[in-house]
């Protein structure tokens, strides 16, 4: 295994020096790369994912981040054992991997007014949390709130831009005849949605 | 000179603050009562600001200032200077004064301020301005650039946004300067594509607005650090989409090269967070997508106008050796906003 420090680097200098310590693994091996900043982390992951590197990242501080690549045999990200105390980040970098699915334009079961300012007033109070969730995910009903005349699109849009990914189920929004009003986000589908909450640490549903 | 590897730490329009963070800034400003004459103003993120004085003389402010992305301080004056007085010619206008932007460490040798604004004054006489005066701040870093003060007639402006349905769309340089710039600093780019990347940073866009000014153009900006594909969203205004033709599009093919060796600034990678949801890829190897989102420093316009129009533009803007091309089409809107294919 080889350790590369590019603390301090600015890109490419971190591609370039893990490039240089893949050629001197001459062959199979990991490479590790500490970098100070997300985005050497985004690159690093475009490489590792175009050269069918395993690749995985870690935040180990606010400023302090490891990327682990396997080079030939084994993907990095199927050695993540249990010794291993450091949480896995996604390349737009959360801690946990929280997701929110949100399944109906309205929050909680009862009076439809009150559920409709419940919900609009949850995803305020989401984007202002200190630590944001990674994904959010809007189906059935749900759907309507990523859609023109929603009333949550500035909070949405607030956390889009501050790196959270909203995804709204595709089949509904054409149920619903809004596959051409979508505001905000990404149209995304029932494999996708799986994925993101069986891979989810932490589903949160209002 | 001495100080050649400290004077080049990534600058050009790679060293621009991220789209995203930038608008969380400016949407909080407060915001005083509208001005009828100031014609174009912070809200529309177009290239500068337009000021109607009468109702045929408006004038055209901006300002652009970076450090360093070249080893060499009088090119990097005239790329600085090309760079800043670009932004009058993505709006229509014509250059009459510019003031100098100077940081410059003090216990540096003052020669190679004088050579980094020798090459701005230059590029200021070439495009038929008058350099008035400037102002110089004492720093631990290189940056320089203008503020450049143009006129335009206010019937003619060309907003960024103006797009039609069913418009082409030309870019008038090649993509791809950025990408060489970083490769050049790791010691992985080529003399030659260097010395191209440098001629096309430093070729004022007035030729191409020149050609322009014959036509009755939609829309029009110049590409900078935003990347092709990120001036490309901010043109769509979010009410129109276009589809691009990746084979058509101008660029520098040692640019494909050092993408495929992961010569990448970070500048790039936020355009791709910044920009990516609204772009998709068909068929288009990595390298380029990474070209389409590569930042620019002095890149060229990037002009809509009916279909019509376009071939007659693009053989003028050919005829004077510019490399342009009709790279794609706007439609009306759709998802994605950007098709880009590889045909």
């Amino acid at each position: 295994m080889i350790q590369v420090n590019a603390m301090g680097d600015a890109c490419p200098i971190p591609v370039v020096k893990t490039k240089n310590a893949i050629k001197e693994l001459k062959g199979p091996g990991v490479v590790e790369t500490l970098v100070d900043n997300e985005i050497a982390v985004q690159n690093l992951t475009k490489m590792a994912n175009q050269k069918g590197y395993g690749v995985k990242s870690e935040k180990l501080s606010p400023q302090q981040f490891k990327v682990t690549m396997q080079i030939g045999d084994a993907p990095a990200q199927e050695e993540d054992s249990q010794e291993d105390e450091t949480c896995l980040v996604t390349p737009t970098g959360h801690k946990k991997r929280t997701v929110v699915a949100i399944t109906s334009a309205r929050m909680g079961t009862g009076n439809d007014e009150l559920g409709t300012a419940l919900m609009k007033s949850f995803i305020f109070a989401l984007s202002q949390q200190d630590e944001l969730p990674a994904t959010l995910l809007f189906y059935n009903g749900g759907a309507t709130l990523t859609t023109e005349g929603s009333a949550s699109l500035e909070d949405l849009k607030s956390l889009e831009a501050q790196g959270v990914e909203i995804l709204t189920c595709g089949t509904c929004l054409n149920y619903y005849g809004l596959t051409d009003k979508l505001q905000v986000g990404d149209v995304s589908n029932m494999y996708d949605i799986v994925e993101k909450l069986s891979g989810a640490d932490l589903i949160i549903r209002p | 000179m001495d100080e050649k590897i400290v004077f080049c730490k990534g600058g050009g329009c790679t060293a621009k603050l991220g789209a995203a963070a930038l608008s969380r800034v400016l949407e909080l400003l407060p915001k005083g009562p509208p001005d009828p004459n100031l014609l174009i103003g912070y809200d529309s993120k177009d290239d500068a600001a337009v000021y109607k004085l009468t109702d045929d003389l408006a004038y055209v402010q901006t300002l652009d200032f970076f450090p360093p992305m070249v080893d060499d301080p009088y090119t990097f004056g005239k790329i600085a200077a090309t760079n800043a007085l670009s932004d009058i010619y993505a709006m229509g206008g014509t250059v009459t004064t510019a003031l100098n932007i100077v940081c410059f460490p003090e216990s540096w040798d003052l020669n190679i301020l004088g050579e980094i604004m020798r090459g701005g004054s230059e590029k200021v006489i070439e495009a038929g301005g008058t350099l008035a005066g400037g102002h110089s701040i004492a720093d631990d870093s290189v940056k320089y650039g203008l503020s450049v003060t143009g006129i335009v007639h206010p019937d003619r402006i060309y907003p960024n946004n103006q797009g039609k349905p069913g418009d082409k769309l030309i870019l008038t340089k090649r993509l791809g300067v950025g990408i060489i710039c970083t490769a050049n600093r790791v010691g992985e780019a080529s003399a030659e594509a260097m010395d191209k990347a440098i001629d096309s940073m430093t070729t004022l866009n007035k030729y191409a607005a020149e050609q322009c000014h014959k036509y009755d153009i939609h829309a029009c900006t110049d590409v900078t650090g935003f990347s092709l594909l990120g001036h490309l969203h901010e043109m769509m205004d979010g009410r129109l989409s276009c589809v691009l033709h990746a084979d058509q599009i101008p660029l520098f093919p040692e640019a494909l090269a050092y993408a495929d060796e992961f010569l990448l600034t970070a500048a790039a990678q936020r355009n791709r967070n910044h920009v990516g949801k609204f772009v998709r890829f068909d068929g288009v190897p990595f390298a380029m997508e990474e070209v389409l989102f590569d930042p620019q420093t002095s890149g060229g316009l990037l002009i809509a106008l009916s279909g019509d129009q376009a071939p007659g533009l693009l053989a003028d803007l050919q005829a004077i050796g510019l490399p342009a091309q009709i790279i794609g089409e706007i439609t009306q809107r759709q998802n994605p906003e950007i098709l880009v294919s590889q045909h």
